[in-house]
């Protein structure tokens, strides 16, 4: 089966793609995009979640021919530019600020996950946030620290609108009084 | 000695402040090296790997948990296209045995399979599917044996033994504790009967891994591991080659917890790339993975604690049996663990214990993260409870009173030489802010947005636990690690790059070396190398021990690489070497005057040094009597857990988890926390709802969808206090952090819904049926 798709805004192509492959296959072995990661293949980690045609999906419960046509965004099309010079996204700053990431073998995963959160509820309360990740598995952090960029990338995007629009800029955890537990910094 | 709380009042610093880079010394928090890379997807895990011409491995299992191998035959699966090799034990080049503490598992069964799930055969092919379909093929004709799935049953004289050669038959280990003579009577005793469920690691990242052949009968493994030189030796060992014929590299490691410290693709996938002749990865599948490692031991545990009317303990009796299931893996030093540590923090004047380890034909048990404390804990502080409530003590009092302090002898009679703050963590806990009120929120409730209830049977329950716990590997064990540390200079500043096989797992080691070199020797900018076996052995990443021994490590590479560039700026300064110090990239006198840059006292001539450090000895303890120094050093926490429990429905929501916990000296708090909250949250998931159920040696929820490990909507805020007493004996003072609240979190947490239930619940995880029955 020979499939062709939209890959973080370039056009991509595979070549005798079995038809059972999944698209996180195809984005992993065939594209050379390792990003969506494989904890489960079952679709209860989230590890996987990728962006197709704008909504985010468990790319292991995708089946490649789905996928034929669509537009895909992985994790890896997230940051502007490359190397040293990229410009990670808020949402990818936040979580290395906030010392979200232990293995980070579920971050590619939380990262779209939240994307897509703030891109539709810029900020969310401590329950909503818990809602929409509650389908991404962290065995590593017991994801406090996980709310914790969560809500640094809600205020620092708030911020982002807020300078563009010539208002005063908001301190970075300024939406953080929604969480009840421990959020502060240890020193 | 400093404690510091969370919610802190101190804002966290601006990014710009904690650049990777190059800022980050001893007690900061920098950013993590690695942490770019992993938020954008370039991290390298071990599943990532790819090479030119690879092809894939995939193993077939056993069906049963206890059978003969009459016959395999492998024709069809050859035949089919696309198929490299397959392979049997008949093809194993070497000793087919491997094992981290008795060589016991055959690397492929050979005439008989003693768990559900033993490798039998291997598949290479160009596809993954093609493999697994091929594997399929393979015939193998079984003659079932009955299977030995009851652990009490193991020791029984008409069992039949699993592994006829073992001296002691299906005892794996016995570890006595005897101390203070008879047994005496006392006016209150309390008792129970404990069971602890199988706990899965669940890290997940899956088992996977690129084998390599070198053309020359050697072999490269870039593989995700806890200790690279324990499985290079197993792995040359299986496939018959010589010492570093087989080259172990680090590859990214998606957690671990005790489940990558024994082999599962290695010998396998090298073995296929030997055959073949090419690369051959192997990624196991969730529920493979569920087979491919150890679990945590499901222990049956009775306890007895005898005291004086006021609660003050008299002795403790304990017999803890933990089943090994097929192959010893780390059984026995779990068992020393359960044995020497499997009372508690609490002082004893009188101790009968014993802590057993079988064999059976259940998948087999090792090392996670708690490492045999995890299950004694439960029944101590069960005990402690029910002491309290037999005395009307408070439980935090109770507790407190019983509390070891230091200079008090444990039960093994080592003098606990460094901080024991037992009383003070439990009152800390204990005098935190209790959470509000139930709100409305359904979110707030037992069951959530499932909308189970609105609250009507819904009761709050507060429980209470203190544990302690063993860092570094202990019972006499050479436990050293090895590092590698150079100056050098690069586009003309100076440079560190640290060197180690020590194994980054998740944990934030990689901030840590890097923490040490810049304060050991005043430099910017530091390179960690990545982790393999071209240098010594940096022993595990387990037992919590790296910051401590390969930061010692560390630490003393650097004090010889300093010592030397020092020597040379002192000759060249004509000042003593003793008079000189390194710091901002520069040599400077004692006041702090810039002496010399770094960068030109080093020149073209870089200093390197490369040093093994040891921690202090320590002892097997006394076969009789368990008596001895067997521990280096010992970690203590405590949790108060706050739950909501529906009594009708048997639902819990927990709604509060904080915990008290002395780690010595933060290295980097930031990381501590992080250690502390995933740590307490695997605590919590084995007292609510982990478990690996095993039925006549099958497993019934080999997957994500049957296993729960706790999601956002299960984990409670957590308030966490970190002291920091220094251990005299440790670099820094630092204390082991990572296993400690696994351990007290979870006691905390069946205390709490053992208040709130009114039920007496006798084993873990507690299920809704054991709430409402
Ligand atoms: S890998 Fe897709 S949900 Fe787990
Ligand atoms: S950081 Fe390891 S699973 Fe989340």
């Amino acid at each position: 089966m020979h499939i062709e798709l939209t890959v973080n805004g370039s056009p991509r192509e595979a070549d005798d793609v079995w038809p059972g492959e999944s698209l996180l296959y195809v984005l992993r072995e065939r594209l050379g995009l390792p990003g969506a990661k494989n904890a489960c293949e079952q679709g209860e980690c989230g590890s996987c979640t990728v962006y197709l045609d704008g909504t985010p999906v468990c790319s292991c419960l995708v089946a490649a021919g789905q996928a034929g046509g669509r537009e895909v965004t992985t994790v890896e099309g997230l940051a502007d530019g490359s190397g040293e010079d990229r410009d990670l996204d808020p949402v990818q700053r936040a979580f290395v600020e906030n010392g979200a990431v232990q293995c980070g073998f579920c971050t590619p995963g939380l990262i779209v996950s939240t994307h897509d959160l703030l891109e539709r509820n810029p900020s969310p309360s401590d329950p909503e946030i818990r809602e929409a990740l509650a389908g991404n598995l962290c065995r590593c952090t017991g994801y406090e620290k996980i709310l914790d960029a969560v809500c640094s990338a809600s205020g620092a995007r708030m911020d982002t609108v807020r300078s563009a629009s010539g208002a005063r800029m908001g301190t970075v955890r300024s939406v953080d009084t929604d969480r009840t537990g421990a959020t502060g910094d240890l020193r | 000695m400093s404690t510091t709380t969370t919610p802190a009042t101190t804002p966290r610093p601006a990014a710009g402040d904690r650049t990777s880079a190059t800022t980050g010394r001893i007690g900061d928090s920098p950013l993590r090296p690695d942490g770019t890379l992993k938020v954008t997807g370039e991290f390298a895990y071990s599943s990532d790997l790819w090479h030119e011409d690879m092809c894939w491995g995939v193993t077939l299992r056993s069906p049963h948990p206890h059978a003969r191998i009459v016959a395999i035959d492998t024709t069809a699966a050859l035949a089919r296209p696309g198929v490299f090799a397959v392979l049997t034990a008949a093809d194993v080049p070497g000793v087919n045995r491997t094992g981290l503490e008795h060589a016991d598992q055959p690397a492929l069964a050979e005439d008989v399979v003693r768990y559900q799930g033993e490798p039998v055969a291997l598949v290479a092919a160009d596809h993954p599917e093609t493999a697994r379909r091929a594997a399929a093929e393979i015939v193998v004709e079984y003659a079932v044996l009955p299977a030995l799935t009851d652990p009490r049953r193991a020791l029984d004289p008409d069992t039949p033994l699993l592994h006829p050669s073992h001296p002691t038959g299906n005892l794996v280990r016995e570890v006595p504790v005897r101390r203070g003579g008879p047994v005496p009577d006392a006016p209150v005793v309390v008792s129970v009967e404990f069971e602890v469920g199988m706990q899965d690691q669940a890290f997940l990242g899956p088992e996977s891994g690129l084998a390599v052949p070198d053309g020359e009968g050697g072999v490269d493994l870039y593989v995700a591991t806890q200790w690279l030189h324990t499985d290079q030796q197993q792995v040359q060992r299986v496939l018959g080659i010589g010492p570093d014929a087989a080259r172990l590299h680090l590859a990214g490691v998606g957690g671990a917890f005790g489940g990558r410290e024994d082999l599962s693709m290695h010998v396998h996938a090298c073995l296929l790339a030997l055959r073949t002749g090419k690369p051959v990865k192997m990624s196991y599948s969730r529920e493979e993975s569920f087979f491919g490692h150890v679990h945590r031991h499901p222990a049956h545990l009775r306890y007895e604690f005898g005291a004086d009317d006021d609660g003050t303990l008299r002795y403790g009796k304990a017999e803890l049996t933990f089943d090994g299931g097929a192959y010893a893996s780390s059984t026995g030093a779990v068992v020393g663990n359960g044995g020497t540590l499997g009372l508690g923090p609490y002082r004893f004047p009188v101790v009968e214990l014993v802590a057993r380890g079988v064999y059976t034909n259940n998948p087999p048990c090792g090392a996670m993260r708690g490492f045999g404390c995890v299950q004694a804990a439960f029944a101590h502080e069960y005990l402690m409870d029910a002491l309290a409530e037999r005395v009307g003590a408070d439980p935090v009092e109770l507790r407190a009173r019983n509390g070891m302090r230091e200079g008090d002898p444990n039960i093994t009679g080592q003098t606990i030489d460094s901080a024991a703050p037992v009383a003070e963590l439990i009152r800390r806990v204990r005098d935190m802010p209790l959470p509000g009120e139930r709100g409305t929120d359904l979110l707030g409730l037992p069951g959530g947005v499932g909308n189970t209830t609105h609250g009507e049977g819904v009761r709050r329950g507060i429980g209470y636990s203190v544990t302690y716990k063993n860092i570094g590997f202990s019972e006499g064990f050479d436990d050293y690690s090895t590092a590698r540390v150079r100056l050098s200079v690069t586009a003309g500043e100076p440079v560190a790059s640290v060197h180690t096989a020590a194994a980054e797992v998740g944990q934030g080691l990689v901030s840590v070396q890097a923490q040490i070199a810049r304060t050991e020797l005043g430099v910017s900018r530091v390179v960690i190398e990545p982790a393999d076996t071209a240098i010594g052995s940096a022993g595990s990443t387990s037992a919590s021990r790296q910051t401590y021994v390969t930061g010692g490590a560390v630490r003393a590479a650097c004090e010889l690489v300093r010592a030397r560039v020092l020597e040379r700026a002192a000759g060249t300064l004509g000042v003593p070497a003793a008079s000189l110090r390194l710091d901002g990239d520069k040599v400077v006198a004692a006041g702090g005057e810039v002496l010399a840059g770094l960068a030109d006292v080093l020149g073209d001539s870089p200093v390197e040094e490369t040093t093994e450090w040891r921690h202090r000895p320590t002892v097997e303890p006394d076969p009789e009597t368990g008596q001895g120094d067997a521990h280096v050093q010992y970690a203590f926490s405590a949790h108060r857990a706050v739950v909501d429990v529906d009594v009708e429905l048997g639902l819990v929501k927990v709604i509060a988890l904080d915990t008290a916990q002395d780690v010595g000296k933060a290295i980097n708090p930031d990381a501590v926390l992080g250690q502390i909250q995933g740590g307490s949250v695997q605590g919590m998931g084995l007292a609510l709802m982990e478990e690996v159920l095993v039925t006549d040696g099958q497993v019934r929820n080999p997957s994500f969808t049957d296993y729960l490990i706790p999601t956002v909507l299960d984990t409670p805020p957590m308030r966490i206090e970190v002291l920091e007493n220094p251990d005299p004996h440790a670099p820094y003072g630092v204390r082991g952090v990572g296993e400690p609240p696994t351990i007290s979190s979870g006691p905390a947490v069946a205390a709490a819904i053992r208040a709130a239930a009114g039920k007496d619940l006798r084993r873990v995880p507690i299920r809704p049926e054991h709430i409402v029955s």
